[in-house]
């Protein structure tokens, strides 16, 4: 298993090997699958769709439905105006969404297709029917990862739908970052719980949670309503968790509406969810019920419980900057050792937020940055870890070095119902708290000498 | 036409009360006027007799919601990456080399001393700088990092859509590195917006393989009945279960294009006798190739399905003309299936009437209605994503089919014979006789002239056939794959996934037949799909049906 890593660390500066990131436009796919009714459409050639939705399906276990501009070489060369065109033609008359939401591949961006112009001039000759919206991002798959392109459609969505009139609705935008819809779910059980107003944004619960029911439904009832997303612009604040996938699209509606904004990280562990938490108190001028006080001290009171397998375990935690920045935090809380830091995604802020929640107490942990998998492999061959947090991708590392992988993050190919759990709140935390013990402890089973193997611990 | 083709009794009057030719009017209705007249060519009821003209490897119409990926994925993904010992390395943004990492099943068992790069995604993560000024030194740097770090035998490398578009020029690089490292570089320009689907990637991929690969190797091969298998990929070990089959039998596999195979074995493939051929799509370029510069004949072959497995097996027996194999096969077969048979049986008498609907890539769409008919299931509807006529109307087609301007610049190779490898492997008279006898060389009968008359054959389906497909006609299950997989199941049908298998198989030989019947029979016996509706629905609905009853009788 993955036979080529030494515990060397190779020199490279050109071959990037086993990538800890995707590319944009699957992130653009993901973020306007969560708006109600909405159809993502990839202008590009085809291949790229086919990955992007094949990826999610496979994370998600669920249908994601997607449209293509289907370049030809001419297209490519030519431009892809007609392509675009006629996909709209074919969209709306075949599928007939609500929200077709645009976005661009290496391709068509390398070509320098206008995006805004072609929908214009769509418009203009009554390609798009009335009352329907189309709206755009740029998501160049030579810029950035995934989570730039989450984030790019996310201010997209601002740009084109957001709208200030003045009369305030009195409540609170909440913009999730990249999470997964049970993530979303409890995140809203929580603010509902705490009884305040919100619109959440995108929301794909009820998307790609469906339930069994006999009935297909190309748009069903989850995704944020165009509707909720116009008066955003008018919400009393914005609460955006995560600096990578949520604070750009919250500046965005702070420059058009003047929406002001809090920035948090993903609420992952006690003290993200706490700050979460407080934040919608502050802002919603509520108090937190018995309910939620509850929870959280079940919470410290499994971490109390079960802080002798995790005090000073060794970890490695790696995926999607925000998801990796929120984990940190989290696992030092449970008593762990962050040892490699690493994201695929570029960005010195990555780092930057990293250290700043190591703050000098892990001397030794390796931050990274455009890090891929076969360094990090390297680098545990050299310095073991006990634990590796991450996604899907880890598991050839685990089993080459025998550590566990706990499967966190995305995407997570090679297991059913992770996607009904959440990982963010009080809740999601328990649940990330127990999947790490059960790892730690069955690792311990399977590998500790006879005579110590104990039954009640 | 051959004798060999066995063509269907039977028609398909109606399914659930509905006629293909009304399915097929539900399918083009309301669609817009140019969408339509390209898809009423590609929605055609069936004559196995005389197939009907299918308009095929046309380009996509856009926002249908296809099911078809791109040259790349047809070239790096399909063709080549399952060579598990060349080192290949992606030139573009990170996302192609990052989704065709793993996701296809490709199997492979590493001998010592080899090197496996399949759990590896190697790419050179274009950034903008790269797009602006060139991707040339970053792809020449990553090839030297590759070889100093790995030493491996062969590199190659694949382009995406931007490197085509910037005019970065792989093959120079390539060429240049061949010479300074002093091992085998080359390069694919598999750009994902070439050809209209995979299939570019495909014939691509065939002419790279003949060019830089066949024929590096001639030590002589003194196995007995040498065979290479052509367009076998090794899905789910299918490849393993054919190899362990042939073994069995006596045959000699000297390569398996590509599943399982290593570097070696293919640049010594030229050894062989004959050419089997599985997948017809994206290997029949290569048949043809190396039958005119190296003088091997072949043959189409199919071991999905029992009886096709067994019948490919003689065929292949039958070539060599030898007593002593034929023997061989013949009691091979018997002892496969008097174990297959029984089971096969059991499993039948259940399912025997079932009607399946089956939408995979460009051959298994046709193989996997071997299966399904072992088992009595019946094959209402079927399609490919990216064939071309041939496989739907069989090779005699082949000369009417125009190249249209999307396909026109994938590249023929000019092949001549070999002046000193050239070798034909069986005598004219031989061959002759062969076919006297009603054997068919260097020909596919493609998959309509084995379907019922009026099935209804479905080329590139959008998702708005499948829906109706679905909701008209309530197939009790669907061969697909990823995209449609969940789609369908939420719509209460199973969906047998027959690209990845649903991470199962082998499906291919006798073995693998088995383990096709019975996952089948595990999917139509399942007792989820009945437990759709909650008791209180049913309580409910039971009420509501009672109740006018209970009004009348108080009235």
């Amino acid at each position: 298993m993955l036979d080529l890593a030494t515990p060397t660390i190779s020199e490279r500066s050109a071959l990037k090997i086993n990538p800890a990131k995707t590319c944009q436009p699957i992130g653009a796919m993901y973020a306007a699958l969560g708006i109600h009714s909405c159809m993502p459409h990839s202008h590009g050639s085809q291949g790229c769709c086919a990955y992007h939705r094949s990826h999610l399906t496979r994370h998600f276990k669920e249908p994601v439905a997607a449209t293509t501009s289907s370049f030809t070489e001419g297209a490519s060369v030519f431009g892809g105006m007609a392509n675009l065109q006629q996909a709209l033609i074919n969209i709306f008359s075949i599928y007939n969404p609500e929200v077709v939401a645009v976005h661009t591949t290496c391709l068509s961006e390398v070509i320098g297709d206008d995006i805004p112009t072609i929908i214009k001039k769509a418009r203009e000759e009554g390609k798009i029917p009335e009352g329907k919206t189309v709206i755009h991002a740029n998501t160049p798959s030579f810029v950035g990862s995934n989570v730039t392109g989450y984030s790019n459609m996310c201010v997209g969505i601002v740009n084109y739908l957001a709208e200030k009139t003045g009369e305030s609705t009195d409540a609170i935008n909440i913009f999730p970052g990249w999470l997964d819809p049970s993530d979303m779910r409890e995140l809203k059980r929580l603010a509902d719980e705490l009884g305040v107003k919100y619109t959440l944004c995108p929301d794909t619960s009820d998307v790609l949670d469906l339930p069994q029911t006999g009935v297909y439904e190309m748009y069903p009832k989850g995704g944020t309503p165009v509707e909720a997303i116009k008066r955003m612009g008018d919400a009393i604040k914005t609460v955006a968790l995560g600096e990578f996938t949520a604070h750009p699209a919250a500046q965005k509606l702070n420059d058009k509406c003047g929406v002001p904004f809090e920035a948090l990280d993903a609420p992952i562990g006690l003290t993200n969810t706490d700050l979460y938490i407080d934040a919608l108190r502050r802002i919603a001028e509520v108090d937190v019920p018995a309910s939620i006080d509850a929870e959280r001290g079940r919470l410290l009171d499994v971490i109390q419980d079960i802080g002798q397998y995790f005090h000073e375990v060794p970890v490695a935690i790696f995926g999607d900057p925000d998801h990796v920045v929120a984990m940190t935090r989290f696992a030092i809380e449970l008593g762990l050792k962050p040892k490699y830091i690493f994201s695929g995604a570029t960005g010195r802020a990555f780092e930057n937020r990293v250290n700043a929640i190591l703050d000098g107490r892990f001397p030794d942990a390796i931050v990274k940055q455009q890090g891929d998998l076969f360094e990090l492999h390297e680098r545990i061959k050299a310095d073991p870890v006990k634990l590796i947090l991450g996604n899907t991708y880890g598991k050839h590392i685990g089993r080459a070095e025998n550590i566990p992988l706990v499967r966190f993050g995305f995407p997570i190919l090679d297991r059913v119902g992770h996607r009904l759990f959440p990982t963010v709140g009080y809740r999601g935390a328990m649940h990330l708290v127990e999947k790490i013990s059960d790892a730690l402890l069955d690792q311990r089973d399977r590998t500790c000498p006879e005579e110590w193997f104990e039954l009640v611990q | 036409m051959s004798t060999e083709a066995t063509i269907p009794t039977g028609t398909i009057e109606e399914v659930e009360g509905v006629t293909p030719d009304a399915l097929r009017e539900q399918m083009l209705k309301g669609l817009p006027s140019k969408t339509l007249r390209k898809r009423a060519k590609q929605i055609v009821p069936n004559d196995p007799e005389t197939p009907p003209e299918i308009g095929a490897n046309s380009r996509t119409i856009p926002g249908i919601i296809t099911q078809r990926g791109c040259t790349y994925a047809g070239c790096r993904g399909v063709v080549i990456g399952p060579i598990h010992d060349i080192l290949h390395i992606t030139h573009g943004p990170v996302g192609c080399g990052y989704y065709s990492w793993m996701t296809r099943r490709n199997l492979a068992r590493v001998p010592e001393g080899q090197t496996n790069y399949m759990q590896y995604c190697m790419t050179t993560d274009m950034q903008e700088d790269h797009i602006v000024f060139g991707g040339e030194k970053r792809l020449a740097e990553a090839i030297r990092e590759a070889y100093r770090l790995f030493k491996p035998k062969a590199i190659s490398v694949y382009a995406t859509c931007p490197v085509g578009l910037i005019g970065d020029d792989i093959h120079s690089v390539c060429r240049q590195a061949k010479e300074e490292l002093g091992i085998n570089v080359f390069g694919f320009s598999c750009e994902g917006y070439k050809g209209v689907s995979q299939s570019a990637g495909h014939h691509i991929a065939n002419n790279g393989v003949f060019k830089h690969m066949i024929g590096l190797d001639d030590t002589p091969n003194d196995a007995k009945y040498k065979i290479n298998i052509l367009g076998e990929y090794n899905i789910g070990g299918d490849a393993w279960a054919i190899d362990e089959l042939l073994k069995k039998c006596g045959i000699s596999i000297l390569a398996t294009l590509s599943g399982g195979v290593s570097y070696d074995e293919i640049i010594n493939c030229h050894q062989a006798d004959l050419n089997v051929v599985m997948c017809h799509r994206s290997i029949n370029y290569m048949a043809e190739m190396m039958e005119t510069k190296f003088g091997i004949p072949w043959f189409k072959v199919n071991f999905i399905g029992a009886d096709s497995t067994a019948k490919s097996l003689r065929k292949i027996a039958k070539y060599f003309d030898d007593k002593e194999l034929m023997d061989r096969v013949e009691e091979v077969i018997a002892a496969e299936l008097a174990v297959l048979r029984p089971i096969q049986a059991e499993i039948k008498a259940k399912h025997q009437g079932k009607k399946a609907a089956i939408f995979v890539g460009g051959s298994r769409a046709h193989h996997y209605q071997d299966l399904f008919g072992d088992i009595g299931i019946e094959t209402v509807s079927a399609g490919y994503e990216f064939a071309h006529r041939d496989d739907y109307e069989g090779r005699d087609v082949l000369p009417n089919i125009k190249v249209d301007a999307d396909s026109r610049n994938i590249e023929e190779l000019d092949v001549e014979p070999d002046e000193t490898r050239f070798r034909p492997r069986i005598s004219p008279e031989a061959k002759q006789k062969l076919i006297d006898a009603g054997f068919a060389f260097s020909d596919y009968l493609g998959m309509m002239r084995e379907m019922k008359k009026r099935a209804l054959v479905i080329d590139d389906i959008s998702h708005h056939e499948l829906e109706h497909l679905i909701k008209t006609w309530k197939p009790d299950i669907i061969g697909s794959g990823i995209k449609d997989k969940f789609i369908i199941e939420k719509m209460g049908v199973p969906c047998k996934q027959l690209h990845s298998y649903d991470y199962g198989g082998p499906y291919a030989s006798f073995a693998g037949a088995i383990n096709f019947y019975k996952e089948i029979d595990r999917m139509l016996s399942t007792k989820v799909w009945s437990y759709v509706v909650p008791p209180w629905v049913k309580d409910r609905k039971a009420a509501a049906t009672e109740a006018p009853a209970e009004e009348q009788k108080a009235a």
